[in-house]
């Protein structure tokens, strides 16, 4: 055995609800390995999460978790984050979940670079209400609301992130196991708002009916279409088309939010 | 010359989504009644790669000691 | 020894009588003519240890008092009808969670933008049945900047007490006036302190449906539990059992019910032999008062049912005096068009006649045109 990851999963409660080949199973393991390499307590972790798919994580692992209302994980993360500083708050959900519906608090959270941190599983597609666009599906692929093909722009998350000024970003997918685990580890370190795009596949709502045969093929397009952001320096714009990057693609110091505030308001000299 | 020393399939848990069978290098696992199933403990190399990859906690390597 | 006395603004003391009952949190969205609830905040809780922010919106900004009530602060929120509106989402999450925070509305004109400046009490029912599904609500009305002050722990204790979401009800005119205001000394007034579990962490139940109260750990304390707005079992995890669903339900309401003496507070002014009542809060009942008065002033027996509570609504209270008394009618004066008096005409059970006075006018109620109604039944 290489890891053994009973010590983080709440009893009885697998198998878990997502769908077989959803590789959300996959960055739950990613989570864990990541959490006992940087050594935090489980008491001292506060996972946090919306509605969807992705949100039904928290349930699965023993820490302090709270599963919210669809969009808001960040809105309720930055209250316990405020009122418990010393809480490592982790909030996460997928791509509707965190740049539909909650994209509002999404890019506040950047903008303050308050503490959190935040992973946002992409799919592409609203897993749990059974296949619609979301604001990563790409033009032309289909979608239940999208029966002719996607016909609106998407979003880039990081870049999103980036421009709202978190101070950490980066990307990676559910088959870079390692990678992801490492970008979370990198993610943990980070103070201030740290934001984790996370490529995912949902085999059941968006693969079946965009060409991907098999779970695995939807990992292999990952594997296919990930570069890895200092590689991707040395590409041309042509040698780019259709990839995207993985790997840290925004990092810089910067003021967290709940330091400046305590620093202005005198809570702290 | 196999470097595991045994694979454990929790039957219950695994949802045959054919993931760990797709990635592994060697053939040493394949699909049986829609679950995985052990075809060549001697072909496996312990390289992780579906332990690693199995979204349902399904299937776990347990290498063998250094000899 | 001197009392403190200060001349202070309604929503000024919402905000004392929140930092006296221990509140250390705030998160809110600017809206008249509540805005002076969080700038009081903004400004204060600092001094005191506390932290203060201002959201992108009303859901956020309720979302993030209820993150920071789970993490073991006393947390507040203010607002008015649109930002209300907002707010329902999560208070329903709060209200199905068992979370406790203290939601201050202002009422204005609604709906919708509706009329900003403008005094009103028509979010009577919103507070009560805003979130959809069925649930717990209290509601306190204070109807003076004193009250304002002491309601407002109340609220407090009763979202501490009972692990729920309370509204301070109030409305533009009592947020926004100045009066006198005595500031009690600590230990004057009750402060409830939440309790904490004693149990060992294995054992923690945080939603035990077979207790009617299990103390909420704060995230941190080395209780770790999940909690979810899904339906959920007595240990937090969801479930689909419509039997635990029905259950559940059920405690959390009547748990509110049965404790109706600890929660619902009414002053009966001059009821003892009325023949006449009066019945209303806030605004509103500063004129029903003066117009008891009158009337009494002319031989007529009037008197006045001011609750400080309407939800739960003080159907006891009101029943007790029908019992008791024979009571001709019943006026309700209210800034709505007949919120209360549809409730009121509910626990009559046709006793009595019930009669609405009614104004989306943007000054109070007068004294002289309650005066009227209560002639009427003369
Ligand atoms: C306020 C509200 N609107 C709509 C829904 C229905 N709903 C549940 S999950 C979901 C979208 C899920 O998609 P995503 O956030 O991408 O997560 P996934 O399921 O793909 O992991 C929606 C629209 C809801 N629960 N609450
Ligand atoms: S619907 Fe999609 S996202 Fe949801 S569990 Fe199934 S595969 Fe995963
Ligand atoms: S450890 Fe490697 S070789 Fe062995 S079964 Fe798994 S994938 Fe195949
Ligand atoms: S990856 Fe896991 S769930 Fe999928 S077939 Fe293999 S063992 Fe079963």
């Amino acid at each position: 055995m290489s890891y053994d990851y009973a010590k983080y999963l709440r009893k009885g409660k697998l198998p878990h609800i997502w769908c077989a080949g959803c590789t959300y199973g996959i960055i739950l393991k990613s989570l864990i390995r990541a959490i006992d390499g940087i050594g935090w307590a489980k008491d001292d972790i506060a996972l946090v999460s919306g509605i969807g798919c992705a949100s039904r994580l928290p349930g699965y692992v023993d820490f302090n978790t709270l599963h919210t209302t669809h969009g808001r994980s960040i809105g309720f993360a930055t209250g316990v984050k405020l009122a418990n500083p010393k809480l490592n708050v982790i909030a996460l959900g997928g791509d509707g979940d965190m740049t539909a519906i909650g994209g509002n608090h999404f890019i506040h959270a950047c903008r303050r670079n308050i503490d959190l941190t935040i992973f946002v599983f992409n799919n592409n597609i609203y897993g749990m209400t059974g296949a619609q666009y979301s604001p990563t599906t790409p033009k032309g692929a289909w979608a239940t609301t999208s029966p002719y093909g996607m016909a609106e722009n998407t979003f880039e998350i990081t870049s999103l992130a980036i421009g709202s000024g978190a101070s950490f970003v980066a990307r990676t997918t559910a088959y870079h196991v390692a990678h992801c685990e490492k970008m979370m580890k990198e993610a943990f370190q980070h103070k201030g708002t740290s934001v984790v795009e996370i490529i995912n596949a949902c085999p059941t709502g968006f693969g079946r009916k965009n060409k991907f045969k098999t779970p695995a093929s939807m990992l292999t397009w990952m594997k296919d279409s990930a570069v890895n952001i200092e590689r991707a320096k040395n590409m041309s714009p042509e040698e780019l088309v259709g990839k995207y990057t993985i790997g840290v693609l925004h990092k810089v110091d910067k003021p967290e939010y709940i330091e400046t505030y305590d620093t202005t308001v005198g809570l702290k000299k | 010359m196999a470097k595991a020393e045994r694979i454990e399939i929790i039957e219950k848990w695994c949802k045959g989504c054919e993931i760990c069978v797709e990635f592994c290098p060697t053939g040493a696992i394949e699909m049986r009644d829609f679950k995985v199933a052990v075809k060549d403990l001697e072909k496996c190399t312990a390289c992780m790669q579906c332990e690693l990859r199995c979204p349902d906690f399904a299937i776990v390597i347990y290498k063998k000691d250094k000899e | 020894m001197a009392k403190k006395v200060e001349f202070m603004m309604g929503n000024h003391a919402v905000a004392e009588g929140a930092l006296y009952a221990g509140c250390r949190f705030f998160g809110g969205y600017p809206i008249t003519p509540s805005t002076e609830v969080a700038e009081r905040m903004a400004e204060r809780l600092p001094q005191v240890g506390g932290r203060f922010i201002q959201m992108e919106d009303e859901i956020a900004a309720m979302a993030s008092v209820i993150g920071a009530s789970i993490a073991g602060a006393k947390s507040l929120t203010a607002t008015s009808g649109p930002g209300l509106s907002l707010k329902q989402e999560n208070i329903g999450y709060a209200m199905l969670c068992e979370i406790p925070v203290v939601i201050v509305d202002v009422m204005r004109g609604g709906p919708s933008t509706g009329m900003p400046t403008g005094p009103s009490q028509s979010d009577i029912m919103c507070a009560k049945w805003g979130t959809h599904g069925d649930h717990p609500a209290i509601a306190v009305t204070p109807a003076s900047v004193q009250e304002q002050f002491d309601e407002t722990v109340r609220a407090f204790n009763l979202a501490e007490k009972y692990r729920c979401p309370v509204f301070v009800l109030t409305d533009a005119i009592i947020g926004q006036m100045m009066e006198q205001l005595v500031i009690p000394e600590p230990g004057e007034l009750e402060v409830i302190e939440r309790p904490k579990p004693t149990c060992k962490p294995e054992e923690y139940l945080p939603f035990d449906m077979d207790k009617d109260f299990v103390p909420l750990a704060a995230f941190g304390s080395g209780y770790r539990y999940h909690i979810t707005g899904l339906h959920h079992n007595s240990d937090g995890f969801p479930t689909n059992d419509p039997v635990l669903h029905t259950k559940n339900t059920i405690k959390i309401i009547e748990r509110l019910d049965k404790n109706y003496d600890d929660i619902v507070k009414v002053e009966e002014f001059m009821t003892d032999d009325a023949e006449i009542l009066v019945f209303a809060i806030g605004v509103s009942a500063r004129s029903a008062k003066h117009a008891v008065v009158e009337a009494r002033n002319v031989g007529i027996k009037a008197g006045l049912v001011r609750p400080l509570t309407i939800w739960p609504f003080p159907e006891r209270h009101l029943d007790r005096i029908l019992n008791k008394n024979k009571i001709k009618g019943i006026v309700v004066p209210e800034m709505n068009l007949g919120q209360m008096t549809f409730e009121v005409q509910r626990v009559a059970k046709g006793r009595c006649a019930v009669e609405g006075l009614y104004s989306l006018m943007l000054d109070p109620i007068l004294p002289s045109e309650i005066l009227e109604k209560i002639r009427r039944f003369v």
